[in-house]
Formats: structure tokens, C-alpha cells, sequence
């Protein structure tokens, strides 16, 4: 018996049925401890309606669409269409979009819809997540695409320094059980710079120590120190309030002479706050890409012996892009701190910093576009899911999705959607797998 | 100051008091931790990688002992010979598990990659994902409340070393995770299995010009791995119980463990899981329970520091 066709095409078969099952168990029902395999029983046993044509497995229907999935993929990959389609439709989107006016009105086409979007969303569900849950995040996601972008070093605990911002600002308005900083309660606009230069010095020293250590000790040593942040602000009951959380924290207001402006329920003063700062955020981490300091992130990140060779010292920008990441993530707490009011430690967990490293990872580690772009569309579809959940779909499920595109980007596009230009060595690296130093 | 010295002083007292019960809490966790250790090091042996879903595989392993048993007992109470027997079934349904998903792992996360030759941040972000995707899979289909075993033993004092109480429960764990190092300790230093595994741990591109299958001796070294901690899931979890999130706090510590021991070093990770497991336990005397699991990290990040090739040194004599 020798028909490697055939044995070839049912191998396939199989993989595609255990990845539609998989994917209607994931998509399915829950189940509990005491009956272990109902979820999965009902996962695969239910009906479900096949585009409205007819009823079907549940299993039966993701089955059909893995085939069909397959068939494209197979479709592009081998024929010409792949190459003359796409090279055409890269080619006309480069003659477009290489042309000068073509930017200019992209980008004054995003300022419109950005600045006129508080007025075009009415859902005050939307309202108040464009400002907490996409527009921090965007924050977040720029600050970690420094760390893990730009330097290459992957930061899982980057939650720390958020909690950090937020801790921060409730300090310095006096919502915590310890005096206040200044003496008196003041308004968060005072804990800016409190809270990203404490960000920053806890990026410091979380780095200094660990920064020496080679890439995958450093993840899971950042892993421990976003846990044990989180141990300490649910434990230290006298400092942070424990895990009842924070008294109240005011909102930001202004009084300058004449000038008094109070930001209260509504989101759309938070929203323009924030972006201003996302565009200050962006503007900078821009200019420290393209300057001397980002010039030698990327070195370190490609070949830190090779760099250390060039004069560059690798612990310090190291530490600098710990800190400048962590700034950002400072401001993000702040504003968490300033618009909810309230802080309690069940926020900054691990699953966020997971959370905010899809956001990274699927639009494009060291893209800036990628990242934003990546934050906004992961964070929107999040958010559809909290506001209008599909049937059996509970909020903590996300992680199983997340987690599954961590999987799936790293095997089928590392660099992201958007990639940056100067490229890291996501899809092949130069030394040999097996006898690689690093 | 004569306060600090007057705190060292009553706690030291409350140590010695408590010396040896401590040191017997300290040796189940640790020879606990030791087999979790040894899934991380032989992979990062053959790998060169820390295996960061290995904390999901010691959970489904304990989930896999949780059922079986929960099947098998039902509400009865087993003594005799069928307690043994139904250990020892509840370990090779953890083990057998556990190494059905440390494979798994390896061939959907991990391979792909490496044929690829992608750099290591692609598999530590490939790991992590993986490992969420299964903690957070197990919350949705087992329920997010954590669930006692059925025992399959009566836990009872069986006898008493110098006033401190040795349970059914200690001498359960010590026997059955100390056959399994033994066991695994023969097979990597005396099988055909284990001389492929440490010649694709010194340098996999000659041994595979010697004719060694690197897939197949990477998948078997997932298989040892995993079978150690699915089994090491589930004799934790006869004591403590069943919940999703089980497997980070362990895993972490046993990770520490792998490195304090020496990554990539068997007996190291014995070595090294023991001494983490006591020195935990007689911090707890000092601090409290909370901040028991700063001092394992607090460990890692020392031993990381100033002696990261840990205390037996690595394999193949790599620094950080």
C-alpha cells in the first residue's frame, strides 16, 4: 500500500477535524467539575444554523469552514493569482500611498475622525470604553512596544508599572490610607509627573537587576514581579488599602485665574485628554526610534554581543527602554486612577499584561502603526464581545482567544500584521537554531 | 536594633521549636517541586528554552487524577491495597496526561517554529499563549471553583520524629516522587532513549549526523517531562485539591527550583527543588503566608543574579 496522496490528503483530514473541534469546544458552552465533559458534549453536539441554509453540527459547521479556509489558503499559495494579485494590489497601494498628498490626507482624515468621534459614538457603553478600554490600552501598547519591540526584551509583568501610575495618582490625591505626598489632596493633574517619573524609577530598578539576565529569564523574572505587585498592593492593607481598594480619587479639574474646567462623568473630556497624550506618546517614542538611542535598542536587539562590540553598553538602554515603556504605562494608570475613581489590585493582573502584549504582538512588535492599529481592533473587538456576548460566551473566555493568537501569529506571521520597517529576526534568525550562543 | 535582634530571637525559638515538622513539610513540597523541575530542565536541556506552558501541564495532569479517582472511588472509603492501587492509577492517569499535552505542545507550539529556526522571544511568546489558552480553557469547561479529590487513603499520623507528625500523605508523596526521580535518573543515564536525549542536549546537529531522530528524541524528552508533571499535578493536588489556576504558583517555584539546582542538570533540579521546598517552609516562620511565594522568587532572582549557572552547575557549562 503506497499512496502518499492519499495518506498525505487524510493526515490533513484529521488535523482539520481536531482543529474544528477544538474550535467548536472553545466557542462552545461551559462546563463545571462535577460534570467534566458536558461542555464538551454540548460543544459538539449542538445545532447551530450554516449561514441560514440549513441546520448542522456545531462541529459539522467549523469543519466545513476549516476546509474551505484550507482550500483558499491552498488556492493562493498555489497558483499565480498569489503573485500577480497581491504584487498588483502592493504595487498600486505603493504608488498611492508613496505620494505625498496621499498622507496628508490620510492623516487629516484620522484627525477629523478622532477628534469628531465623541460626538459620533452615542452609546454611553462605547463612550465610556473608547476612553478606558481602547484608548489607555493604546497607551499601554505603546509603552510595552518600546520594551518588547524596539528592545527586544519580552516584559511580562508590564502591568507592574501601570499599577504603579494608578497607586501613584491615588497617593497623591490622598486616597489612600498613607498621607498624601504633597501634604494635601491635590488634583490628579499633579500626579502626572509623580506617576511617570515612579514608573519610571520602578522600571529602573526592576531593571538594573535583571536586565543582565539573557532574554527568557527575564521574562519569567518579570512574570514574578508583576505577581508579587500584585501580592503586595492586596496585602499591604495600611499602604494600598488591600484588596477593598482605594477611597476615591478626584476627578482631574483646572483653575487657573478665570479658567476653571472640571472633567466629571462625562468620557469625552478623558477622551481628548488622553489622546493628546497618546499623540505626545507616539511623537516621542517616534523621534527615539528614529534617533541614536532606538538605533542602538534595534542593535541590542539583533546581536547584543556584536553591539556591545560597537561601544554600545546594553544594560543601559536597556534600562532606558524599561523606563521610557513604563512612563507611558505611568500616564495610562493615572488616567485609569482619574476617570474610574477607584483602584483595587483585582486590575492589574497577569492576564492584563498578557492582554496588552496581544495588542503588541498582532499588530506588529516595533510597528508604532501596527501597535495602535492592533490595540484599537483588539480592544474594540473585546469590547463587542463584553457588550453584546454571543451565546455561552462569558468575559474571562477572551484569554482562551488571546492566548490561541499568540499561538497562531508566532506560527504564521511573528512579525504581525503591520511589520516594522526595520525588521526584527522574527522569521528566520541568522545562527543556527541549534548552536545559537544567545 | 535590640528590638530587630529580640524579633530574630523569638522567631528562631518559634524555629527550632517547629524545626522538624517544618523540615518534613518542606521535603513534600519540595521533591514536588523536584518534579516539576525536571519537565523544565530537560527541556531547556534539548531546547535551550524554558517550557513556560508547563505549568498547564501539571494542571491537566492533576484535573486527569481528579476525575479517575473521582470515578473510580465514587463515596466509598478504599483501604488496603486498593489505596495503593488507586494511587497508583490516579499518577499514570496525571502522568499519561500530562504527557499527552507536553506533546501536543511541542508538535502545535513549539515546532513549527523550530523548523522555522525562529529566535527564542517567538517561543516564549508561543509558550505563553499556548499556556493561557489551556489555563483558560480548563476555567471554562471545569468551572472556575476549586474542587477537593476524593481520597483515596485515610490521612492519618503514622508515626512521630522527634514530636514532629509524619502523615500518610508524606510518605505517600515521598515514595511514589522519589521512584519516579529514580526512575527517570536511570533512564537518561543508562537507556538508548536517555544517551539520544543528552547527545541532542550537547549538540543536536552532530548527533543528528549520528544518526539520532531530533524529533523523536525531543518528543520523548516532552513525554518524560510531561509524564513527571501530570503525576507531580496530581499527588498535589490528593493534598490541596483541583483548581484551573493551580498549576502557576508551583510551576514558578519549580522553576526556580530548575535554576537553583543548575538548569538543564537532573539531580540539580532534585537538589534544588528539596532545598527551595524547605527554605520555603521555614520562612514561614518569619513572614506570613502571603509572602511565602516572594521568597521563592526572591530566590530565583538571587540565584539569577550572582550564581546563574546554580548550585550543580549547568550541563553543558552555559552562563547566563
Amino acid at each position: 500500500m503506497n499512496f502518499p496522496f492519499i495518506k498525505k490528503l487524510s493526515i490533513k483530514a484529521i488535523t482539520i477535524l481536531i482543529l474544528s473541534e477544538l474550535a467548536a469546544v472553545v466557542t462552545g458552552p461551559p462546563g463545571n467539575a462535577d460534570t467534566p465533559w458536558i461542555g464538551f458534549h454540548d460543544s459538539i453536539t449542538q445545532k447551530t444554523s450554516f449561514f441560514g441554509l440549513f441546520v448542522t453540527g456545531r462541529w459539522a459547521l467549523f469543519y466545513a469552514l476549516g476546509i474551505l479556509s484550507y482550500l483558499i489558503v491552498y488556492f493562493f499559495n498555489h497558483n499565480d493569482f498569489k503573485n500577480s494579485a497581491s504584487d498588483s494590489l502592493r504595487s498600486s497601494y505603493r504608488s498611492v500611498a508613496g505620494k505625498k498628498y496621499f498622507r496628508l490626507i490620510a492623516m487629516f482624515a484620522i484627525g477629523v475622525v478622532v477628534v469628531l468621534l465623541p460626538t459620533i459614538i452615542t452609546d454611553p457603553f462605547w463612550r465610556e470604553a473608547m476612553v478606558s478600554q481602547i484608548a489607555v490600552f493604546i497607551l499601554l501598547a505603546l509603552g510595552l512596544n518600546v520594551v518588547v519591540g524596539f528592545a527586544g526584551l519580552l516584559d511580562l509583568g508590564f502591568v507592574a508599572f501601570y499599577a504603579v501610575g494608578a497607586y501613584a495618582t491615588a497617593w497623591c490625591t490622598g486616597a489612600l490610607p498613607v498621607p498624601p505626598l504633597f501634604g494635601s489632596h491635590v488634583n490628579p493633574f499633579f500626579a502626572i509627573p509623580v506617576a511617570i517619573i515612579l514608573a519610571m524609577v520602578a522600571g529602573v530598578i526592576l531593571g538594573i537587576p535583571t536586565l543582565r539576565l539573557r532574554g527568557d529569564y527575564l521574562a519569567i523574572v518579570t512574570l514574578g514581579f508583576g505577581e508579587i505587585i500584585t501580592l503586595f498592593a492586596n496585602n499591604l492593607t495600611g499602604v494600598t488599602g488591600g484588596a477593598q481598594g482605594t477611597k476615591q480619587v478626584p476627578h482631574f479639574s483646572f483653575h487657573v485665574g478665570p479658567l476653571k474646567y472640571i472633567w466629571g462623568l462625562d468620557p469625552a473630556p478623558y477622551y481628548y485628554l488622553v489622546i493628546g497624550f497618546v499623540f505626545l506618546f507616539i511623537f516621542i517614542f517616534y523621534s527615539l526610534e528614529h534617533s541614536r538611542v532606538g538605533r542602538a535598542w534595534t542593535a541590542i536587539r539583533e546581536d547584543e554581543v556584536a553591539a556591545e562590540s560597537l561601544g554600545i553598553n546594553p544594560l543601559k538602554y536597556k534600562v532606558m527602554a524599561f523606563a521610557i515603556g513604563a512612563a507611558s504605562a505611568g500616564f495610562a494608570g493615572v488616567m485609569t486612577a482619574a476617570q474610574s475613581n477607584f483602584l483595587t489590585p483585582a486590575t492589574f493582573t497577569l492576564s492584563l499584561s498578557i492582554n496588552i502584549l496581544v495588542l503588541v504582538i498582532f499588530g506588529g512588535m516595533g510597528s508604532i502603526f501596527g501597535v495602535v492599529f492592533g490595540a484599537i481592533v483588539i480592544q474594540t473587538i473585546t469590547m463587542y464581545l463584553i457588550h453584546t456576548p454571543p451565546a455561552g460566551y462569558q468575559p474571562q473566555d477572551l484569554y482562551i482567544y488571546l492566548g490561541a493568537l499568540l499561538v497562531i501569529m508566532m506560527i504564521f506571521r511573528p512579525a504581525g500584521l503591520f511589520p516594522a520597517r526595520r525588521r526584527q529576526r522574527l522569521d528566520v534568525s541568522t545562527s543556527s537554531f541549534e548552536n545559537s550562543n544567545d | 536594633m535590640h528590638g530587630f535582634l529580640s524579633y530574630l530571637n523569638a522567631h528562631f525559638h518559634a524555629l527550632r521549636l517547629e524545626f522538624w515538622g517544618l523540615l518534613i513539610g518542606g521535603i513534600g513540597s519540595g521533591i514536588i517541586y523536584a518534579m516539576v523541575a525536571i519537565g523544565y530542565t530537560m527541556v531547556y536541556g534539548v531546547l535551550r528554552l524554558i517550557n513556560f506552558a508547563h505549568s498547564e501541564i501539571f494542571m491537566t495532569g492533576a484535573f486527569a487524577g481528579y476525575f479517575t479517582l473521582n470515578y473510580l472511588i465514587g463515596s466509598s472509603s478504599p483501604t488496603g491495597i486498593t489505596s495503593i492501587l488507586l494511587i497508583v492509577v490516579g499518577i499514570i492517569a496525571g502522568g499519561l496526561t500530562g504527557s499527552f499535552f507536553a506533546v501536543t505542545l511541542e508538535r502545535v507550539a513549539y515546532r513549527p517554529l523550530r523548523k522555522r529556526k525562529a529566535p527564542k522571544i517567538a517561543y516564549l511568546i508561543s509558550a505563553i499563549g499556548a499556556s493561557y489558552f489551556l489555563l483558560n480553557l480548563a476555567a471554562k469547561e471545569f468551572g472556575r471553583i476549586g474542587r477537593g479529590i476524593a481520597q483515596p487513603y485515610s490521612n492519618h499520623t503514622v508515626f512521630t520524629i522527634f514530636g514532629a507528625n509524619v502523615e500518610m500523605y508524606n510518605i505517600i508523596i515521598f515514595l511514589a516522587a522519589g521512584m519516579m526521580l529514580i526512575i527517570v535518573d536511570r533512564l537518561v543515564n543508562k537507556t538508548k532513549l536517555g544517551r539520544s536525549i543528552r547527545s541532542v542536549a550537547q549538540d543536536s546537529e552532530t548527533a543528528s549526523l549520528m544518526g539520532v531522530d531530533i524529533d523523536k528524541t525531543i518528543a520523548m524528552t516532552f513525554v518524560i517531562g510531561g509524564f513527571l508533571g501530570g503525576a507531580a499535578g496530581f499527588l498535589y493536588a490528593l493534598n490541596i485539591g483541583v483548581l484551573y489556576s493551580m498549576g502557576f504558583t508551583p510551576a514558578l517555584k519549580a522553576f526556580t527550583a530548575a535554576v537553583l539546582g543548575g538548569i538543564g542538570n537532573l539531580r540539580g533540579a532534585v537538589i534544588g527543588g528539596l532545598i527551595l521546598g524547605v527554605t520555603e517552609s521555614f520562612t514561614v516562620v518569619f513572614f506570613s503566608g502571603a509572602y511565602t511565594d516572594v521568597v521563592a522568587f526572591a530566590i530565583l532572582v538571587l540565584v539569577l543574579m550572582f550564581r546563574p549557572t546554580g548550585i550543580l552547575g549547568e550541563l553543558i557549562g552555559r552562563s547566563a
